[in-house]
């Protein structure tokens, strides 16, 4: 036959292709016995089914981490800086960097390898784990990392397959097994997978080729033949491929043969890292490092060209008492000069401070436990918390501009209830608190009793329709009823009471509206009893039970958006049954039929429902044969199958009538439109992915860009596209001075004509952008995840590039979070995978609410503060240093000590700020969170753009000069103790060391708003620590050092009462304008005490 | 119900900590302190600005430049650097009593003992005594290192070579005869440096640890003979070699040389004329130096320093007046005050 022919070509090929190297599918040999009829067996080679998720192992640990480690640019600098150290003759001895560098260093290694080391415990566990394995009909245990692909592999209940298997043989009659693929895509519903047809007999002597593709991540797409040994031929899809990571269910055991192993499963080739997120502070981070980097390289010049300037003065050059060696003498001018530039940097460097990163590092690292421990993101529900899988975006949580949600579990509960129907026209509502009245029609009562207003037959086929149309499962009764409740997508049992108990069922699904629908039809009489052997089982409403034959499901696919059935009933018809998006159906069924039933739908639309159609197409046998043989050819396909079999979906699927809609209702969230209207009086734009959820506030002018508003005037889309976007962004509303509020409604259709219609794209999609950036709400209802993700992506990329957040729960939500700057799980019911891709979860929306103006709020203000007072207190440690050189012939001298250089950043000042950009509430949470409008402070970078930057800059330049010229007055007699010793440039320094190491934390000390007592501890504990450690370190004759430069100049420094008199006028003089701003600036937000009592 | 009462492992601890609820004390800077506060400030500043100010005044200095630039200085035939052994006098007189104790300095300007390589070349294991470095002093040391014979230097480096050198003796001229004012050459130096940091060889006579060494090029005497009339002022814990050795912070700076604190001058030097001869030594015009000397008294604020007392009113005053634009702007715009 044609097939075989085909099979017999796709051999020859992929010999052929095989030796020519250009391989694009393996041929695998079940249980490695060749094939008797084909040539040569040649065992093929794979990858063992070792998996290695660690990065490192002993031998290569040092020298990979440590070229990591200085990819970072940061890191590099210190090493060069360090490197400058050890090579040219510098005034600070390379400790005083090395040591820095070196902990940072050690510390990074020590936590990479800790975690790699755990990467390898977890690697060991899955490899050494043990498997049973089929050879040559004995089964043999074997550890999972020895399978080698064409092992029949043997798995039993709840156990994880070793590697990717084709199933062959089930303990389950009808050839099926079950399995969860929650850790793969976090889809925890049971799905079902075949056996390959006509392996029935025994494992121990089938021979059979597999011809599959190489590997490839999708977890959804896989095009295999099976041929045993050339007589048959069978096409493979993923149903019959059981992945690595999946989990057995409700199957005793089966075997299967490995096809892919190791590295090369599907779930190792996706277990790709989530490329990092960089937030907006670290860029303004990066932006002040090359302003200081700037200073940095001219102060070096500066500094360069003065000491050569000053050089040539007529004996200066080489006084008599200082003169140079002879290897100086020697010495190239110009490489002298580029020297000289080098230890000035050096000498400089430290206004760049390693621990600034480490500190940053650190505030991030713990700071991000408060989130995760906040009690108040605990739902009693899940008994679960917050999560965090990123602790580097907290500030940017204050920082969010425009969020997108998705509705369906995140705005909405994600409980779906089947809230009514229309079936042919007609209303059908079964609700108690109906209360609605429209004039279209009203019922009263079950739709079963009475009223029946269309005729009885179009009724049920509606409601057989709803019986046949989907891929539920019944959960056959185990007796452990207790999985039900841990069941996400579950469903279970049913709340009405014209159920008979002993009908009290499970459903499993792979999403909750087709349990909606199915409980919806079981109201009204119509109860799927459950799959036997390809039979749907029906009870009708007279209790007789019919049975249908499943010929075929048109599955469900986002791009089509509507899923079908075709069966056979018992009298022979055969029908198809087809539920979809009205904008799917539509186009598809006859307009007489649209007319009468789009209302009801639109209607059900705005209130929030969920809408599907359904319609239905009896098939003659001959169109049946047709459409039988087209999906059987297209599922044969091996290239392009996805698309072969689309076309034969669409072509399938027309000419149907259209038979009626159901809505379900998913509740909104607890607390969600109080939580989006914070959201909004916060400043954030909001943009939901679909329609209605009381996003629009009273007043709000609604704008709407739909498919139906396009087609009003019946001329061709695209023309009504340009004229519609031009109204709005041209019509006389001048956006800005206008207190009115917009909201904007697209929806897919719309969007993908205005993002890939015409040449003009661009200049709608700018148009388009210009019109949502003026609405405070657009809602964009009907969206595939990809256009989610576009969508964020056209704002996150627009002017300004604003911050974006997306939050969503389900897999079609990963897109859109992986898109924007901040992505957010909510730890829903469609699994998990949202938030594992996420980079932080949450239980419940209304939760956003504190992570974005509770937390977000004061992480930003923290790390802002940190950031700006990490620069101002080096910008004043290193600008006296740098005024020195004016006072040391430019001749590098230090005007500190190097333990001083080295302990500044490290010791002294470094954990007060680090406590205060822990714990600083400069409101309180309770005022944040109540006060939205105060988030719209600090928006848009408000404390790191450049006018804080540089009152900042201004400040340490102030302060630094006040430190250097304030001690160099008092030094122009340094005769200063009354016993007329005179004090030298050691004492200059450390005078300068204390006014400075206590105006910066006497800064931070006013600049602290909110005091507990870990701040008084590091405050006052800073300045005890450095008034201890001066002593000490000028106390005692150090045994490893040659030079005893501070041998009790600190207590000398002490004896003298102008030495405390100007370090007291200093530090006052410098705090002054602080203080004076601080008096003068009037508190713009209700002093935090008072509301924290009245909450109490 | 019964779910909230549920402890689970799950759920977040609820301390104050984790919850940052820690008990805080949010200082608010309201008029009510900051003004008075600032009045206090103010005056308080104002009071020590007032007795800084005072002191200072009653500190007699008496400055005297003996370079020898002005061709009318006695100094100026010694000027030339090739003329050695050179001695010049200075000639003042008081109207009034110097009170004393009298200290005396002498002060270089545009020398800059700053300088890195400067206070670098000096061996501070040799300087505390141990005689390993007296063979191989540090190479730090260099040019000062070993002479031209490969000697090593004792003490080496620059710092120590460019040792001042000019020595001075105070006459008092009572009745056309010079009467020696007697110096005190103790207690210039830091008591810890003297008796801690800089240390002899422990070896008798000290000359012996000096075997094999040259002293350094500069100096006329080894250090061994810096004082041979008191061994606890020889070597390298000679209190001039020490203040010298403390590196002064700026290019103008003057070190202690004497104090006058015996015999007739322990109340200060009386009214009258005074001659210092000088041995000018010391080369400084070659980089365009000055050397003075500076008789100076001192009180518990240390020498005369105007700029300590000025800088002291004038922030007492800001704050004061500081204090008063508070006062106005708030009796204007009355701020709500949280208490």
């Amino acid at each position: 036959s044609a097939l075989s022919i085909l099979a017999n070509l796709t051999h020859v090929i992929c010999a052929f292709g095989r030796d020519e190297r250009r391989v694009d599918s393996r041929t695998i040999y079940v249980g490695h016995r060749p094939c008797p009829a084909t040539d040569t067996f040649i065992p093929p080679k794979f990858c063992d089914n070792r998996i290695v998720s660690s990065k490192y192992t002993v031998w290569n640990f040092l020298p990979k981490n440590l070229f990591e480690q200085f990819r970072r640019i940061a890191n590099f600098y210190f090493l060069i800086i360090f490197l400058v150290q050890v090579i040219v003759d510098t005034p600070t001895s390379p400790v005083t960097s090395g040591l820095p560098l070196f902990f940072v260093i050690t510390v990074t290694a020590i936590k990479q390898g800790y975690e790699d080391w755990l990467r390898h415990k977890a690697d060991n566990e899955v490899n050494k784990y043990l498997v049973t394995v089929l050879e040559d009909g004995r089964r043999a245990r074997k550890e999972s990392e020895k399978i080698k692909v064409g092992d029949v592999v043997e798995v039993v209940e709840d156990e994880t397959f070793p590697c990717d298997l084709i199933l062959l043989q089930s303990s389950r009659e009808d050839e099926t097994c079950f399995v969860t693929t929650a850790s793969l895509d976090g889809e925890s519903n049971h799905k079902t997978h075949y056996t390959v047809p006509d392996t029935e007999k025994g494992l121990e002597s089938l021979s059979a080729t597999v011809e599959c593709e190489q590997p490839q991540p999708d977890l959804y797409k896989f095009v295999t033949f099976f041929s045993l040994c050339v007589v048959s031929l069978r096409s493979l899809g993923p149903e019959n491929l059981l992945l690595k990571g999946a989990t057995l269910k409700n199957t005793q055991k089966i075997y299967g043969v490995a096809v892919y192993s190791g590295m090369e499963t599907k779930m190792a080739l996706n277990y790709q890292g989530k490329s990092q997120k960089r937030s907006v502070v670290e860029k303004s981070i990066n932006a002040f490092l090359l302003v200081y980097l700037c200073i940095l390289v001219s102060k070096a010049l500066v500094c360069t060209t003065l000491k050569y300037v000053w050089q040539s003065q007529p004996g200066q050059e080489e006084p008599w008492y200082n003169q140079k060696t002879q290897k100086e003498k020697d010495a190239n001018l110009y490489l002298n000069m580029f020297t000289d530039f080098l230890s000035f940097m050096v000498l400089f460097n430290f206004i760049i401070p390693v621990s600034m990163y480490v500190t940053v590092e650190m505030q991030k690292f713990l700071g991000s436990f408060f989130i995760s421990w906040d009690k108040d993101f605990f739902d009693p529900e899940i008994q679960e918390g917050a999560l965090v899988n990123t602790s580097d975006l907290n500030e940017e949580l204050g920082q969010v501009e425009y969020v997108f949600t998705d509705k369906t579990g995140t705005l909405t509960q994600n409980s779906m209830e089947f809230i009514e129907c229309c079936i042919d026209g007609f209303q059908y509502k079964n609700r108690d608190s109906s209360t609605e009245l429209d004039g279209f029609c009203v019922t009263d009562g079950p739709v079963s009793m009475l009223q029946q207003k269309a005729g009885r037959e179009e009724e049920e086929l509606f409601l057989r329709a709803l019986c046949l149309c989907h891929t539920v499962q019944v959960k056959e009764s185990t007796g452990q009823e207790d999985w039900v409740g841990d069941q996400v997508d579950g469903v279970l049992g049913l709340d009405g009471e014209m159920v008979h108990p002993a009908e009290l069922r499970g459903f499993i699904a792979s999403s909750p509206d087709e349990v909606a629908l199915v409980k919806g039809a079981m109201k009204y009489g119509f109860t799927f009893l459950g799959m036997e052997s390809k039979n749907m089982r029906v009870m009708n409403r007279d209790k007789d039970v019919e049975t249908y034959e499943l010929l075929h499901v048109l599955n469900f696919d986002p791009v089509r958006r509507r899923m079908s059935v075709i069966v056979r009933s018992k009298c022979g018809d055969i029908m198809l049954f087809c539920k979809g998006a009205d904008s799917s159906i539509f186009p598809r069924v006859r307009q007489e039929e649209v007319d009468r039933i789009s209302m009801h739908v639109e209607r059900n639309a705005t209130e929030g429902y969920r809408t599907l159609c359904v319609a239905y197409k009896l098939l003659s046998s001959e169109e049946y044969a047709q459409a039988d043989a087209g999906l059987r050819e297209a599922r044969l396909a091996l290239d392009d199958r996805e698309e072969k079999l689309m076309a034969v979906y669409n072509q399938v699927e027309t000419g149907m009538s259209l038979i009626g809609a159901t809505a379900v209702e998913d509740r909104l969230q607890e607390e969600a439109a109080e939580t989006m209207e914070a959201l909004q009086r916060a400043g954030m734009k909001v943009w939901s992915t679909c329609y209605a959820c009381r996003l629009f506030q009273r007043g709000t002018e609604l704008l709407e860009l739909t498919v139906r508003t396009l087609e009003d005037g019946g001329r061709r889309r695209e023309e009504r596209l340009h004229e519609v976007l031009s109204a709005f962004s041209f019509s006389p509303r001048s956006w800005t001075s206008a207190k009115q509020d917009y909201g904007f409604i697209i929806d897919g259709a719309t969007l993908s004509l205005v993002f890939n219609s015409s040449p003009d794209s661009s200049h709608y999609k700018s148009l388009f952008l210009q019109i949502c950036q003026n609405c405070t709400t657009v809602l964009c209802c009907r969206m595939a995840p990809l256009q989610k993700a576009q969508i964020v992506n056209m704002v996150k990329n627009s002017k300004g590039s604003p911050i974006t957040l997306s939050i969503g729960d389900g897999a079609n939500d990963v897109s859109m979070i992986l898109e924007a700057h901040i992505g957010i799980g909510i730890k829903g019911k469609e699994g998990r995978q949202a938030v594992r891709n996420s980079d932080y979860a949450i239980p419940k929306l209304k939760h956003l609410k504190k992570l974005l103006l509770g937390h977000g709020h004061l992480y930003y203000v923290r790390i802002a503060h940190l950031v700006q007072y990490f620069f101002y207190k080096n910008l004043c440690f290193i600008l006296p240093q740098f005024l020195y050189q004016f006072f040391c012939g430019s001749s590098q001298q230090p005007l500190y000590d190097a333990a001083y250089l080295t302990m500044y950043n490290i010791c002294f000042t470094s954990m007060p700020i680090l406590a205060y950009s822990l714990l600083e509430q400069h409101i309180c949470m309770e005022v944040l969170m109540s006060n939205a409008t105060l988030y719209r402070d600090v928006a848009k970078n408000a404390m790191l753009r450049w006018s804080p930057f540089l009152y900042w800059t201004l400040l340490g330049v102030y302060q630094g000069l006040l430190f250097f010229f304030g001690v160099r007055f008092l030094f122009s007699n340094p005769a200063l103790q009354d016993n007329g010793q005179v004090f030298g440039n050691w004492s200059y320094g450390t005078i300068v060391f204390t006014v400075l190491v206590f105006t910066v934390t006497l800064k931070l000390a006013m600049d602290t708003r909110h005091w507990t007592w870990i701040n008084h501890f590091v405050i006052w504990g800073s300045l005890a620590f450095y008034m201890f450690f001066s002593f000490f370190w000028g106390g005692i004759i150090w045994p490893f050092l040659r030079q005893q430069r501070l041998y009790f100049v600190f207590a000398n420094m002490l004896r003298s009462v102008s030495a405390w008199l100007v370090i007291i006028l200093l530090i006052l003089l410098s705090l002054l304008p602080e203080i004076l701003l601080l008096v003068l600036r009037k508190p713009r937000w209700p002093h935090s005490r008072q509301v924290r009592y009245t909450h109490i | 119900m019964m779910k909230e009462e549920l402890e689970t492992t799950n759920r977040p601890d609820n301390t104050a900590f984790t919850q940052q609820r820690l008990p805080a004390w949010q200082p608010m800077l309201s008029a009510g302190i900051v003004i008075p506060g600032f009045v206090l400030i103010g005056l308080a500043f104002i009071g020590i600005g007032v007795a800084l100010f005072i002191t200072s005044q009653n500190i007699t200095v008496l400055e005297k430049d003996y370079t020898g630039v002005e061709t009318t200085s006695d100094c100026y035939k010694c000027s030339n650097p090739s003329d050695k052994n050179c001695t010049c006098k200075l000639e003042f007189s008081l109207s009034t009593l110097f009170e004393g104790p009298v200290f005396f300095y002498y002060g270089l300007s545009n020398y800059f003992q700053s300088q890195r390589s400067y206070g670098a070349s000096k061996d501070e294991y040799q300087l505390s005594g141990d005689l390993d470095y007296f063979k191989t002093p540090i190479s730090a040391c260099s040019p000062y290192q070993y002479d031209a014979n490969q000697n090593p230097i004792v003490p080496c480096g620059s710092l120590a070579n460019s040792m001042f050198n000019d020595t001075f003796k105070l006459y008092q001229i009572v009745n056309g005869t010079k009467k020696l004012v007697p110096f005190d050459g103790k207690g210039i130096a830091w008591w810890t440096d003297y008796n801690i940091k800089y240390r002899n060889p422990s070896v008798t006579p000290l000359k012996n640890a000096f075997n094999g060494t040259v002293k350094p090029s500069f100096w006329s005497k080894p250090a061994y003979e810096l004082d041979t009339s008191d061994p606890s002022n020889n070597g390298f814990v000679n209190q001039d070699f020490l203040v010298w050795m403390r590196r002064a912070a700026l290019p103008d700076f003057r070190k202690l040389y004497r104090r006058i604190t015996e015999g007739d001058y322990a109340r200060g030097l009386p009214a009258g004329n005074y001659s210092l001869e000088i041995a000018y030594n010391y080369p400084v015009l070659s980089f365009g130096g000055r050397k003075k000397v500076v008789f100076s008294n001192v009180s518990w604020m240390g020498g005369k320093n105007q700029f300590l007392g000025i800088a002291y009113l004038v922030v007492g005053s800001l704050c004061v007046v500081m204090s008063m634009v508070m006062l106005i702007v708030y009796a204007k715009f009355k701020f709500p005050e949280d208490d």
